[in-house]
Parts: structure tokens; sequence; C-alpha cells
């Protein structure tokens, strides 16, 4: 494969930034995998796309709004009714759900390279989520797996909880390096280091 | 004012798109009567108090969603996928030409 250029790039600058010196509230990293997959069901076959997605990737989604589930290297959340966004590391899955996904069921949205996913974990991770999204980060109302839809300034963000204090971010590509420049600024004041 | 989404549960209103008056009745794409199409651009009832809405919540799973609003209090009674309803309207397509 043709190693895919990140659009975080030329900012992207690892090490410790911010007022790190009482601790790292947070590390940012990107987790480049390489496909990301669109699913979208039509009305009333949702069960037969999660029954696919299962298929092909093992993972099962639970029913219900915003669900999802990681594995590793895998994962997969419901973003909007009948629609699902599927993830993994390695390439080659949106071939393999165009496979097992009749037309008469949904369609398949190759975005690898439309998205890019940005993570954020650490014990202030909620604290910096929560000064750009107006969603309630606490575990008992973002459980883990679980995922939202929702937008800061416009850019939309697709929101996967992936570990205790752990969140997957996927935003467009085109706004990728604002919406990085934007959570590094928000994360100074908890000291943040990028991976 | 927050609006719960069905999908996404409550959200801040600036994630949401108004999409007009839930109240229109189109008249079929065929139809003559001048009179339905000047009701359907037009006429609105601008009630003070419960007003049925049609919502997008465009900054978030971008469903359509039928709100009844009271607009004297800003109070959301109910907030329903428009998604099912619009099934069971498109059988009931009232004929052409008939008043809205």
């Amino acid at each position: 494969m043709v190693e895919r250029l990140s659009p975080l790039e030329p900012v992207y600058r690892p090490g410790s930034h911010g007022r790190f010196e009482d601790g790292v509230g947070v590390i940012l990293s990107e987790t480049r995998p390489d496909s990301i997959v669109q699913v979208a069901a039509w009305p009333g076959e949702e069960a037969r796309a999660i029954a696919a997605i299962r298929k092909v990737t093992g993972l099962a989604l639970p029913d219900g709004a915003g669900g999802g589930v990681v594995d590793g290297e895998k994962a997969a959340f419901g973003f909007a009714p009948g629609k699902f966004t599927v993830v993994d590391e390695a390439e080659g899955l949106a071939a393999a759900l165009a496979k097992a996904i009749a037309p008469a069921v949904g369609t398949v949205t190759e975005l690898s390279h439309g998205r890019t996913a940005i993570r954020i974990e650490g014990p202030e991770a909620e604290w910096v989520l929560a000064k750009f999204f107006a969603i309630d980060f606490a575990l008992p109302a973002f459980p883990l797996g679980a995922a939202r839809s929702t937008t800061h300034h416009d850019v939309f963000a697709q929101i996967q909880r992936t570990g205790g204090d752990r969140f997957d971010i996927y935003v467009f590509r085109s706004f990728a390096r604002s919406f990085w420049k934007a959570l590094g600024h928000a994360a100074e004041e908890v000291g943040y280091e990028v991976a | 004012m927050l609006l719960t989404c069905p999908y996404c549960g409550p959200r801040d209103v600036s994630e949401f798109t108004y999409q007009g008056d839930g109240n229109r009745q189109r008249p079929a794409a065929n139809s003559q009567d001048l009179q339905a199409w000047n009701e359907y651009v037009y006429d609105r009832q601008n009630p003070a108090g419960d007003h049925n809405e049609i919502w997008q919540h465009s900054g978030g799973c971008r469903s359509h969603i039928r709100v009844v609003r009271n607009t004297l209090s800003h109070v959301v009674s109910s907030a329903i996928p428009v998604r099912g309803d619009t099934h069971r309207r498109a059988t009931e397509r009232r004929k052409p030409g008939a008043k809205a």
C-alpha cells in the first residue's frame, strides 16, 4: 500500500507540552487505522447489517442508539439510526463488507482517506473533551464502546469511548489539522503528551 | 434550549436546524390547485402555544424529528423521528388537487 500522508504531519510534535510539570493530564495521538468504513442500512434492514458486520469483523454490535464495541484492532459503533462506523487497523475492510452487505440491505462507504482518527487518553480526557462538546462524558452516561456524533464549531465529530479514560475521535480529514491544534490548546492547562 | 433527539438524547439547540412548520401538507407534485399550493407555501397558523415543527439534528445523527414545542414557554412536549411517520403518510397521500 502507498503510505498515507497524515493531515496532522506539519503540526504533529511528539513530546510533552503545556503545563506538564505536575503530571501529564492527557496523551494525544493519531491512530491511523487503515480502514474506516461507513455502513448504512435501509429502514428495517438494520439487524441484517449488524449481522453482516459481525460476520466480517467478529464484532457484535449491541442494540440501541449509539451502541458500540471495541476489540483491540477493530471497533464498530452506531452513530445515527441504521448507520454504523466500522474501523480496522488492517486494510480491506470496505471490500469485505461490500461483499457481505447486499444492495438490498444497505450501502458501504469507504472513508479511510476521508476521516482522521485522533485518540485522547488520560485522567483529564473527559475534562478536556467537555470543553469541546456539550455532551455528558461521564462513564455512566457514556459507557465503554458507546459512541456519540456531535460537532465542535461545525466540525463533525464521531466520538467512541474505547477505554475507561480513552476516546477515539473521527473528524473530517480536511478539518483534522485545525481540530488537532484546538485540542492541543485545550489540553495545555492539564499538560499533554503527543505520542 | 435543549431538544431531545430520539436517537442521541438531549442536545443543545445549536446542533439542530429548523426545517419548518410541521403542519404543512404538500400538495401532490402534479397538483394544479393554486389555493392548495398557496396554503402550503404561505399560510401558517403562528400559534401562541403548542406548535408542530420539523427539526433536523444536523450537528449529530442528521435524522429529522417531529417536535411539539410551546412557542410561549419553549417547553418541548414531544420529539419523535419523522421516519415511520413518512411511511404512513406516503400511503395516505391526498388526491391531486385536494384542499390542504
